[in-house]
């Protein structure tokens, strides 16, 4: 009667407050998530727009991803791949993370790579290692990469370079695998539709002086092509224009990245680069993204805060379809490789070498007002995307893997004098 | 205290011991780091005895390490030579390349003394750094090379702890010749053209020969480093040659104690602890690593290991102001 229906509506509170808890605690997995950036040294900017782009994020989703709480945990790796990899061997053995992430430059790549284990997956948002997801990924099988490879944008670039009339290019770049990879892709593409690369010129990484380097650039070449990182894509423009340069310029996507646009001044107008983001995308999802990411860390997002907040998305969503278990490594790569996303950059999917396909946009430095800003400021102005670009571009791939990698002397230089 | 030799070797032999017996049993990334340690003070000794026993201040050890390294590295993922018993051969061969180019590099060195002899190993450990920079097509370039697995011959050396006793025993094989070498008449001449060596030229001793042995010497030990280092640290690229690999060692041999060996050790496992175990946890450990490099210049100029003389002494002139104080090493 009365005492019997309030029994069992107790007991059925009860038992409801009983499944409620079991169901917190069953659902409260860690997922404990290793972060290697360069947080001091010459490459603390881009290390901490990388951080920053995870961690926008992580804050947005309240470190929730699927009902697994994630632990972050960033450890400096100071630029140098040495340290990366011990410090990923700290977070492996230590720390016990499941998966460790990020690495900036194309050496930490290839450093941190066979550190990944099957209980310790490497997930690649930046370091753009042509190799890591081409000849030698049978050796790799516990990575996989969300950002790009070095040549992915230069492929397409070359052919735009065929269709924009230049017919000779002299290029200089960082004299590091990236360097070589991106000017390698270029000069491939460049090449096949009838260009003719005509000087090659490699300063070493972290140059500031490009006085030894200029004077001996080809008069005759139609356009400049340039290849540069961190600080080096600062100064070199500016020394460029300052030796009085009259010449187009065109370049890798990092030497006019966003990381460095808003410190760059007028010498940098018209130049125009390739790359799989700019933060100058005219899309309501970019939009949202830039207005956020400014309002929080004071500055534009470069395409290393973009690449790191699509792969925590990515992260996110595998988790997600695993209820906030964290399926094992091999599994989440499997999983992962088979999703499609409509990220900040575009469509995102992946090869089956573990890599991205995704657009690639050709932008312009111009200085105008965007996204309702009301300061006229220096952005990468779309001019023409090419979608669905694989790591391949337009060539076989399998007459690809057959050539060699992209080095100091591949592809040769034919037509230099 | 430990005023007499035996007492001194003792203690160090006790401690070492402990270390030995303590490290296995702590985790897995102690384990590494102390690997890493031991391996980098076999270079940080040789530099002692270049340093602290000949007074020869060089800035240029990095290359003996990185030619011993790259060697390795080389052999192993070329010709996959030294990853089963013929590992001992590439610990020959990475002893006689480190003295080799020691050989050549002191003939340009040794007839220096002081800044300069300290500019001209700067500048030949910079001269290595270039050839691994850009001899892409030997060393890899500034990607290195990746050592994929480490030697096994009946023991197993990826196992950590297996590799951490046998770093431990080549650590402990060096200690000792080095201190052998010190004691030794050899030696004694070296302490004396750190004294006075225009008095050790007047009295008949080939100096030169002297300083171009221990520089070869030094280069050898440097050498056995790199070979070690390249399987403990599984790749060997240009950041091991830089210059600040050779800053490195000098400051963790100033730091430890010039002149007493066991000092360079001590120094080397503070270095390494601060930057790879405090930089975990603080992201401000560089200040702690420049703050005790300031504070022990300022006052230790005898490095860690001179604290005792510098107490002992302290309490004898508390003591008794009319009694004469000794001097240190007397």
């Amino acid at each position: 009667m009365r005492n019997s229906a309030s029994g069992k509506i107790f007991l059925g509170l009860l038992g409801g407050c009983l499944a409620f808890a079991m169901g917190q605690s069953a659902a409260a997995d860690e997922l404990r998530i290793g972060y290697i950036a360069p947080t001091t040294g010459i490459f603390a900017q881009v290390g901490k727009d990388m951080i920053d782009g995870f961690q926008l994020y992580l804050d947005e989703v309240k470190n929730d991803f699927g009902r697994a709480q994630v632990k972050f945990i960033v450890e400096d790796e100071q630029g140098k791949p040495d340290t990366a990899v011990t410090k990923a061997r700290k977070l492996i053995l230590q720390d016990k993370v499941q998966m460790f992430v990020g690495g900036l430059l194309a050496s930490s790549g290839y450093a941190l790579a066979p550190v990944s284990t099957s209980e310790a997956i490497y997930v690649i948002p930046v370091s753009a290692a042509d190799d890591l997801t081409q000849r030698q990924l049978s050796k790799f099988p516990y990575i996989i990469r969300t950002g790009w490879t070095s040549s992915q944008p230069s492929h397409p670039f070359g052919q735009w370079a065929c269709d924009q009339g230049y017919k000779k290019i002299a290029a200089i770049g960082a004299d590091y695998a990236f360097g070589y990879e991106v000017i390698g892709g270029f000069q491939k593409a460049f090449e096949n539709c009838g260009g003719q690369i005509i000087q090659k010129i490699w300063p070493p990484l972290g140059t500031k002086d490009f006085g030894p380097y200029l004077p001996s650039l080809k008069q005759d070449a139609d356009a400049i092509f340039t290849l540069m990182v961190g600080p080096m894509s600062l100064q070199f423009p500016k020394q460029l224009a300052a030796a009085g340069n009259k010449k187009p310029v065109i370049g890798g996507g990092t030497s006019y990245d966003e990381f460095v646009l808003p410190s760059m001044g007028d010498e940098v107008i018209g130049h125009v680069s390739a790359l799989q983001y700019s933060a100058a995308l005219d899309t309501p999802k970019n939009a949202e993204f830039v207005k956020k990411y400014r309002a929080k860390y004071g500055k534009v997002p470069s395409y290393y805060s973009e690449t790191n907040y699509t792969t925590a998305q990515m992260i996110h969503e595998v988790l997600k379809r695993n209820n906030g278990k964290w399926p094992g490594g091999p599994d989440f790569i499997k999983q992962l490789s088979a999703l499609k996303f409509d990220t900040i950059r575009g469509p995102v999917s992946f090869d089956d070498m573990r890599n991205p396909v995704q657009n690639i946009y050709i932008k312009k430095v111009e200085k105008k007002k965007m996204f309702g800003y009301d300061k006229e400021e220096l952005w990468n102005t779309v001019i023409k995307t090419y979608p669905n670009v694989s790591q391949f571009g337009q060539f076989d791939k399998a007459e690809f893997l057959k050539q060699p990698v992209y080095g100091r002397d591949f592809p040769p230089c034919k037509f230099c004098e | 205290m430990l005023k007499s030799q035996r007492a001194k070797v003792i203690v160090v032999a006790a401690v070492l011991a402990a270390v030995a017996a303590i490290v296995p049993s702590t985790n897995a990334f102690v384990i590494l780091l102390a690997t890493r340690a031991l391996a980098f003070s076999i270079l940080v000794m040789s530099l002692d005895i270049l340093l602290g026993f000949t007074g020869l201040a060089s800035l240029g050890q990095a290359a003996y390490l990185g030619v011993g390294a790259y060697l390795t590295a080389i052999l192993a993922t070329r010709y996959g030579f030294g990853l089963g018993l013929d590992f001992w051969l590439v610990v020959v061969f990475g002893i006689i390349v480190g003295a080799a180019l020691a050989a050549v590099f002191g003939l340009l060195a040794i007839r220096a003394t002081g800044v300069y002899f300290l500019m001209i190993t700067l500048a030949l450990g910079q001269c290595v750094w270039g050839l691994a920079y850009r001899w892409n097509s030997l060393t890899g370039g500034d990607n290195g090379i990746n050592l994929r697995e480490r030697p096994r011959f009946g023991i197993d050396l990826a196992h950590d702890v297996t590799f951490f006793y046998l770093v431990f025993a080549f650590f402990a094989a060096s200690l000792l010749a080095m201190y052998v070498l010190v004691r030794s008449p050899f030696g004694q001449s070296l302490a004396g053209i750190r004294e006075r060596e225009l008095r050790m030229r007047i009295l008949g001793y080939n100096t030169w020969l002297h300083k171009y042995i221990a520089f070869i010497i030094a280069g050898g030990f440097g050498g056995l480093a790199g070979v070690l280092w390249a399987h403990t640290a599984g790749i060997v690229s240009p950041e091991n040659v830089v210059l600040t690999t050779s800053v490195d060692a000098l400051l963790m041999a100033v730091l430890g104690g010039a002149g007493t060996l066991i000092g360079g050790v001590i120094g080397a496992f503070i270095v390494f602890g601060m930057r790879e175990y405090l930089s975990t946890i603080v992201p401000w450990w560089q200040y702690v690593l420049g703050l005790v490099y300031v504070l022990t210049i300022l006052y230790l100029p005898g490095g860690l290991m001179g604290i005792p003389e510098r107490v002992r002494q302290r309490r004898a002139s508390s003591h008794d102001p009319n009694k004469l104080v000794l001097l240190p090493g007397t």
